[in-house]
């Protein structure tokens, strides 16, 4: 008994005037709509897709966004313009499905596809949460500003050529026997 | 029209302003509980958000009051209203202030604690006629553990009916008028009152009978709509009531310098209340057993041993 009057002099009664202090503390929480809470940069948001520093549209295609997504939200269909450049003929993502998991981003080759800060998605309607290509594509280079994909890639296009691409050595003769 | 004791003014502000209070500690309890937590808590309805208990009723009196079918109707419907009625009747002889009461009775503290001991009655009622094992098993507890805390409960008031002479409330407060309360000879009764209040009306940290992480609501598991709201409000008008026979009790009633007597009586009132929600912020909740050990083997001899050694003191002083 002696014990657990103790006990309660050196614990709860040192808990109680603990608690009471954090009366004092500012809150840790703000309000959210007049407040708005700082995002990281890094944070995994609303979905974009970027443009090179050209204003050409980065995303080539390749469905591996589309692949890599686990709830299958991102559809698309490949098309080819003339010069020879693949783009998207339609890329549409469902926002009711994504998971904001970033596994699109990972996967893009061409740094396309991109997740921003931004969370405050919202609709009434189910149907206006289905984004297509003109909502989803921004005027902007998003977070790589210097990346072109055309001009490191080795692919040829018009206007460049196989070996034309920066840092690439020219194609290797294969017929001639000379070292 | 004037206030004195009984009057219909008297009785009717009594009444209205208890409930009134007791609906409005919905949201000073939330309040209070953020302060505590870091957090901000309601601020949305009305200015700081006061007008929450207001969007709180209209939502718990437009859901649906569902009577369970296996339940049995009678005593379902009844338990909820004994604890109202049965809280609502002791604050008839609680003084507020000179002139502001329902009742002069010279047996008060015996009509508190006969009134307590019969809000046992809803709790059990409400759990067995729910005829849900978590009801069952909240009702058993809150049965237990009313029962044994009521006990000493009654012993710590003794010493201080005993300082005073009397069994009336009023003559009680009218006893600590040269400034001399009764918290200062009755501390150990003052502790034990505390606690074994908590435990009477069943708030955190001896919420047991409702511990919702173990049994789901406990006895109230069943009820929705206004009568779930009953026993809300009812758990709330339980803390006024224990705050209130504090203040009456150990800390002089409406007695103090410059300010009138209500407001001084609020003051001490709102100073316990404020104290409960703290206990709340910040003291987990006890075992079921460790609850039984504490109120048998240190409470109840602590207890016994206060009221010899007032008992004592007065007899070796006359």
């Amino acid at each position: 008994m002696i014990r657990l009057l103790k006990d309660t002099f050196t614990s709860q009664v040192k808990t109680l005037w603990q608690v009471f202090m954090h009366a004092f503390v500012k809150a840790d929480t703000v309000e959210y709509p007049e407040t708005p809470p700082y995002m990281f940069p890094r944070w995994r948001g609303r979905i974009i897709l970027s443009r090179d520093p050209d204003g050409e549209e980065r995303c080539v295609a390749c469905n591996l966004c589309a692949c890599a997504c686990p709830v299958d939200c991102i559809a698309l269909q490949k098309a080819e313009t003339e010069d020879g450049r693949w783009y998207p003929e339609f890329f549409r993502i469902n926002f009711s499905r994504c998971i904001m998991c970033g596994f699109c981003e990972e996967a893009c080759p061409t740094n396309a596809i991109q997740l921003t800060p931004d969370f405050e998605m919202a609709e009434y309607v189910r149907q206006d949460m289905v984004w297509e290509k003109e909502d989803l594509l921004i005027n902007g280079t998003g977070k790589y500003h210097d990346y072109n994909f055309y001009r490191v890639a080795g692919m040829a296009i018009k206007g460049k050529d196989k070996g034309a691409a920066q840092h690439e050595a020219p194609p290797v003769n294969v017929k001639s026997l000379l070292p | 029209m004037q206030f004195e004791v009984g009057s219909a003014l008297s009785i009717g502000s009594i009444l209205l302003t208890v409930i009134v209070v007791a609906a409005m500690l919905i949201w000073v309890e939330r309040r209070l509980l953020s302060l505590w937590q870091e957090r901000l808590g309601p601020n949305r309805v009305g200015p700081f958000g006061l007008l929450q208990v207001v969007a709180d009723m209209i939502k718990i009196f437009t859901k649906e009051d569902w009577v369970p079918p296996f339940a049995d109707k009678l005593s379902f419907v009844l338990a909820p209203t004994v604890i109202m009625i049965v809280i609502l009747l002791s604050f008839s002889v609680v003084p507020f202030a000179p002139g502001v009461g329902v009742i002069d009775s010279n047996i008060g503290v015996l009509f508190v604690l006969a009134m307590a001991s019969l809000g046992a009655y809803s709790v059990m009622l409400g759990g067995l006629s729910s005829d849900n094992k978590y009801a069952l098993l909240g009702s058993l507890r809150a049965a237990a553990q009313m029962v044994s805390y009521e006990v000493f409960m009654g012993i710590s008031i003794l010493g201080v009916v005993a300082l005073a002479g009397s069994f009336n409330l009023r003559e009680i407060v009218l006893a600590q008028a040269d400034g001399s309360w009764f918290v200062i000879p009755q501390f150990i009764g003052f502790v034990i009152f505390l606690i074994a209040g908590v435990a009477e009306s069943h708030r955190l940290p001896f919420d047991i009978p409702e511990a919702e992480q173990e049994i789901v609501a406990g006895y109230h598991t069943e009820y929705s709509g206004m009568k779930f709201g009953m026993f809300f409000v009812g758990e709330y008008l339980g803390l006024v009531l224990i705050s209130s026979l504090i203040t009456v009790l150990f800390f002089g009633g409406w007695m103090g310098p410059f300010l009138p007597p209500i407001v001084w009586f609020a003051i001490k009132a709102s100073m316990f209340i404020a104290f409960f929600i703290l206990l709340r912020a910040a003291i987990p909740r006890p075992r079921y057993d460790q609850l039984m050990t504490y109120g048998w083997l240190v409470l109840l001899p602590l207890s016994l041993v206060n009221l010899m050694v007032t008992g004592a003191i007065i007899l070796s002083t006359q």
